[in-house]
């Protein structure tokens, strides 16, 4: 190879390792390889070269060509690399930063509670059912064994309309309207609003209940103690957690059942949520009575079956841990939002 | 009801402890509320008497005392205004103890020394306050410990009863039960007839015959109405909650508490003639012990004598005829009230008293003539005087023989799902003092006159598993016939809605469905509300007629606490009263205030405004499908030109709007609001979707540009648009509105997109001209809408 060629060679390396960008490169490239550059030119004088040494020179010519494309294409490589780089850093954002968009809102805790309840019971194929808060004096207490006048009627503080009727004290009617409307077996829970004329740290006139009842050809107070021991398993997801029922009186079942948990704060240690009992008393529950039955033509020696009362808010309480009943009827988005 | 420990153990006296006891009644259906000791922790302190005592030299209100200990005569410094030389009163002794960490030493009072304290029931920790020394009657003995004279190692045991267990609302009553539970002995007191020393009665009538089935009366003369009650029966009274009130009332009180039969006494000369059980006269007065004059209803029972009313009977005596201080003579009743004849009475006249709480749950009709014949015995003992006899009325509704029920042992098994031995329910039965006989099917069991809540098979049921132990039944899962039910997929969930409404940053509330008046009478000012007629205040008295009452009062509730933003929605029934009835519907309501966005570093914040929540609406209302309309529409409440009623398939299901400013301005709400509200039954039909086979040509889009005049609705150009176009008019869309500069005043541009399709070729371009030139000329023939260029 000549001397020239060396040197232009080297004279080309220099200029490609100056180029600070992929511009600079690409002159390089035109000025040596390109139609009019310096390679290329070398190449037009062949033809006036001895024809012996004409071979040579050419082949020593392409030599010179390739490597000085393989130092352009390297050095391309490079220098893509950094404009990359250089992009990458420039666009690159404070991950920290909070998105941008709505946030997401929370279903209030007794929803969410209702939610999970019926979603528990649903597994048993309990249907949900709803029915009117403004009731009648039949559906709220007759029919379910509370004559006007009972001592029981002094349990429930009522709401009354001025034609008699009343707001449910209880989601219990739901019951009788759903016997009244549809054929035995019945397996249905009925969350919803009741009414009670109470106000105080621990009272207010309006909380929610699940009423939940199974009435079929072969039910008994066995099954209902299974069903609820396992209900409150799983609604606490503690399979530790001890129930026991005790002995209690509603008109609408017999025989009646108030069922206590461990208590979910001390785990039966005693504390002051308890009284120090180290009990809770979480829900009411019964054999439905024989005259509840009577009043919606089911056949009490046929069916016979189970019901049970839910208050939700008390289950919400204790899952979440909120302290105060009344603090789900301010709605304060402060709390609300707590349940996102 | 409140009592005694020692006094149940008077009766029933098993051996655990009473920690045990009380566990052991709760689980048999006698809820224990509370074991508190009778009085608080201390020691050291005896029966003392004052020898005499005068007056501090240097302070007024002290005296200097010497005292009796019974062992040495000591001085004491004491302020208490009931003392007196001969008093017997406790002694706090120096080293004692009192409640409170409270120790008695050596102590000099305005210089003169004072060695020990004397005490009064509060010190004590036996009363919550008392006025003066504890007073001890005058046999007390001198020096005794007061722990142990008093009998102070003692609890009071409160249980909560079920209405159905009135039979436990006497230490009787719960002995029973606890013999039962232990299967251990009763030891009843022994009651025995009180010969008539005097021929005195008085006539006795009733009237109301099923009202009153039995009523025995008796004449006690020359009674010491101010002998003092015996310190054993005032204790046990302290320790039912009862205040000591003189011989006679503490008598019928003890009665009360011991046996469970309320009685009454009258002063027998107030009495005029006999006595008569009627019912009332709708509106006659009776005026009663506690001051009050009550209007009695014509379902009143009463107690008359031959010129006045005496009493409500079963539930209050009456003033003229009370026993007082100058009383000799009583005339004593122990009748029975039927239930029925006294249920809900007391109630309905405010009233509630401890015999009106027994007879309306039930008294053992069998009890009147212990009851009277131990009254009889204490009050003479206590305070001397004669007996007459004891008169008796019974009318044919008196019946204390019960009807045997037939208890099946396949019932049994059917109820409780497990077995129980022969033997096992025979017992449980017996020790219950029930009667059994046996007959093929099970038994024939008859329940005692005590037990009259036991009226049906499933109750004699439950009193087998009450004393066999609920908690000894197995744990099943039940069993019955699998199926798979109905699932329509026509009916929206509600969870999707309310996750489609979270989604969209509002949260859950749940406000009370009543509300206050005016709210109703401003946001729904032409649905009839319904009041409540007991309502907790009367800004809770009706129900609403639209749930935004409630929530706006949450969304200004939390405007008030600094939260501008606020999202908020609620499902549940508005009560709206009509002609047909009372309607109560499901709704699902909206309100929504402040910035669009939370606020944020990277974008500006703006308020929200109609197209905001009109897109919340949307989104919602595009879950169930169907053809969705907004309508311009008057609302009182809405703002008059941000409003519009919707419509769901062409039914009206609703109303969004901003809060017109008048009403927000008498809401007090400080700042623009945007409420929804539309009926959920409408929002949850949900449309099964219906396949139309896809074109596999190219659509086709040509944009316009028009000027119309600015009251003119975009949805009436996309009306016309579709009207005049053909089948090849796929789609049109909104993408511009202005006004402004460049559009002259009264007209704007609206800018639109319409996509067109054919289904069987590609559309050319001469197509698509002729499609647009006859849209646009219907434009400007029927809107006056020109082109743009």
């Amino acid at each position: 190879m000549s001397e020239d060629l060396q040197q232009l060679i080297s004279k080309a390396r220099s200029a490609i390792d100056d180029a600070t960008d992929l511009q600079q490169l690409d002159q390089v490239r035109v000025d040596y390889l390109g139609k009019k550059g310096v390679i290329t030119a070398q190449l037009k004088t062949l033809g006036k070269l001895p024809a012996e040494e004409r071979k040579q020179a050419g082949q020593d010519i392409n030599e010179a060509k390739r490597t000085v494309q393989t130092a352009l294409e390297a050095r391309h490589t490079v220098l893509e690399e950094a404009r990359l780089k250089a992009i990458l850093e420039s666009e690159t954002v404070d991950v920290t930063l909070p998105g941008r968009g709505q946030d997401v809102g929370a279903l209030h805790p007794v929803t969410r509670t209702r939610q999970r309840i019926e979603e528990i019971f649903s597994q048993m194929g309990f249907e949900t059912a709803e029915g009117p808060e403004i009731e009648d004096d039949y559906h709220n207490f007759e029919a379910l064994n509370i004559p006007e006048l009972h001592p029981a009627r002094a349990m429930q503080d009522t709401f009354y309309f001025e034609d008699k009727r009343v707001l449910r004290t209880h989601t219990s009617p739901v019951q009788i309207r759903t016997m009244e409307n549809k054929e035995a077996p019945y397996r249905i829970i009925a969350p919803g609003r009741v009414y009670r004329c109470d106000s105080d740290v621990t009272h207010t006139p309006m909380f929610h209940q699940v009423e939940g009842l199974l009435i079929d050809e072969n039910i008994s107070f066995a099954d209902l103690m299974g069903t609820l021991d396992r209900f409150l398993k799983l609604f606490f997801e503690s399979e530790d957690l001890q129930t026991r029922f005790r002995p209690s009186y509603f008109p609408f079942t017999e025989p009646s059942s108030e069922v206590d948990i461990q208590c979910v704060m001390c785990e039966g240690e005693g504390c002051r949520i308890c009284s120090h009992t180290g009990w809770l008393e979480i829900l009411g529950c019964g054999m439905v009575h024989p005259n509840v039955l009577k009043h919606v033509n089911v056949d009490s020696e046929k069916f016979v079956g189970f019901a049970f009362g839910i208050g939700i808010e008390r289950m919400a309480m204790l899952r979440y841990g909120v302290n105060d009943l009344r603090l789900f009827f301010e709605n304060d988005l402060r709390f609300l939002r707590q349940f996102s | 009801m409140k009592f005694s420990e020692q006094w149940l153990r008077e009766w029933a006296n098993p051996s655990i402890n009473v920690k045990d006891l009380a566990d052991q009644i709760t689980m048999a259906g006698l809820e224990v509320d509370s074991v508190d000791p009778v009085a608080g922790e201390f020691n050291g302190v005896v029966v003392a008497e004052i020898i005499s005592l005068e007056k501090h030299p240097d302070a007024d209100k002290l005296n200097v005392c010497q005292v009796n200990n019974g062992a040495e005569v000591i001085q004491i410094v004491c302020g208490a205004a009931n003392a007196r030389p001969g008093l017997k009163a406790p002694l706090a002794l120096t080293g004692a103890n009192l409640p409170g960490d409270f120790k008695i030493k050596k102590s000099k009072l305005r210089g003169v020394e004072s060695f020990g304290m004397l005490c009064a029931e509060k010190e004590l920790g036996m009363a919550e306050s008392s006025d003066g020394l504890m007073e001890l009657p005058s046999d007390a003995s001198v020096g005794m410990d007061i722990r142990e004279y008093l009998q102070l190692d003692d609890q009071t045991i409160e249980i909560d009863l079920t209405p159905n267990r009135s039979d436990c609302l006497s230490i009787q009553g719960v002995a029973r039960e606890v013999a039962t539970l232990n299967n251990c002995n009763m030891t009843p007191v022994i009651i025995t007839a009180q010969p008539a020393t005097i021929d005195d009665v008085l006539a006795v009538k009733i009237e109301a015959s099923e009202a009153c089935p039995r009523y025995l009366g008796r004449v006690l003369r020359n009674l010491n109405v101010n002998a003092e009650t015996p310190l054993w029966m005032q204790e046990k009274l302290r320790r039912s909650g009862l205040r000591s009130l003189g011989p006679v009332v503490d008598v019928t009180n003890y009665v009360l508490m011991e046996l469970g039969q309320p009685m009454h006494a009258f002063d027998l000369e107030k009495l005029n003639g006999g006595i008569t059980v009627r019912l009332a006269k709708a509106g006659e007065a009776v005026e009663l012990l506690d001051g009050k004059e009550i209007k009695a209803d014509a379902d009143a029972l009463l107690i008359a004598d031959d010129k006045t009313n005496l009493a409500l009977a079963g539930i209050m005596g009456g003033d003229g005829s009370a026993v007082s201080k100058d009383t000799q003579h009583v005339f004593l009743e122990s009748a029975y009230f039927a239930p029925d004849a006294i249920a809900g009475r007391a109630r309905r006249y405010g009233l509630h008293t401890d015999s009106s709480h027994r007879f309306e749950r039930g008294v053992d009709p069998a009890l009147q003539r212990d009851a009277i014949e131990r009254a009889t015995e204490l009050l003479l003992q206590i305070a001397g005087g004669e007996a007459g006899p004891v008169t008796e009325e019974t009318t044919a509704a008196y019946n204390i023989a019960r009807e045997a029920i037939l208890l099946r042992k396949t019932r049994i098994k059917r109820i409780l799902g497990v077995e129980l031995a022969d033997d096992e329910i025979e017992t449980i039965l017996t020790r219950l003092g029930m009667t059994i006989e046996s007959v093929s099917a099970g038994w024939n069991v008859t329940a005692p006159s005590f037990r009259f809540d036991i009226s049906i098979e499933a109750d004699l049921i439950e009193e087998l598993i009450r004393i066999h132990g609920y908690n000894n039944i197995p744990r099943l899962m039940p069993v019955y016939k699998s199926g798979l039910r109905e699932k329509t997929e026509t009916q929206l969930a509600m969870q999707n809605l309310r996750q489609n409404l979270l989604d969209h940053g509002y949260f859950e509330a749940v406000t009370y469905s009543f509300v206050d008046p005016e709210w109703c009478k401003v946001l729904a000012p032409d649905d009839q509300a319904i009041a409540l007629a007991n309502p907790m205040s009367s800004e809770m008295s009706v129900m609403r007629t639209t749930l935004w009452a409630g929530m706006l009062k949450v969304l200004q509730y939390n405007l008030n606490r600094q939260q501008t933003r606020v999202r908020l929605f609620e499902t549940g029934l508005r009560f709206i009263e009509q002609k047909e009835g009372t309607l109560q519907q499901p709704m699902l309501s909206g309100v929504a205030t402040g910035a669009l966005m939370p606020e944020q570093w990277s974008s500006q914040s703006r308020k929200i405004d109609f197209f905001d929540i009109k897109g919340d609406v949307e989104a919602l209302l595009a879950l169930g499908g169907g053809n969705i309309e907004f309508i311009s529409g008057n609302h009182p409440a809405l703002h008059p030109g941000q409003s519009a009623n919707i419509k769901k398939d062409g039914k009206a299901i609703g109303w969004i709007g901003a809060i017109h400013p008048e009403v927000q301005k008498r809401l007090d709400l400080s700042q623009q609001v945007y409420v929804f509200e539309l009926e959920l039954g409408s929002v949850c039909v949900k449309n099964v979707p219906k396949f139309n086979v896809l074109s596999k040509f190219p659509e086709v889009r040509r944009d316009i540009s028009l000027l119309v005049d600015e009251k003119l609705s975009v949805s009436a150009i996309k009306e016309c648009i579709v009207r005049a176009g053909s089948e090849v008019l796929k789609d049109v869309m909104v993408f511009d509105v202005y006004a402004g500069k460049g559009v002259s005043p009264g007209l704007k541009s609206v800018a639109l997109g319409l996509i067109l399709q054919d289904f069987s070729r590609t559309l050319i371009d001469d197509d698509v001209d002729q499609e647009m030139q006859k849209i646009v000329s219907s434009l400007e023939k029927e809107l006056n809408a020109t082109l743009r260029e």
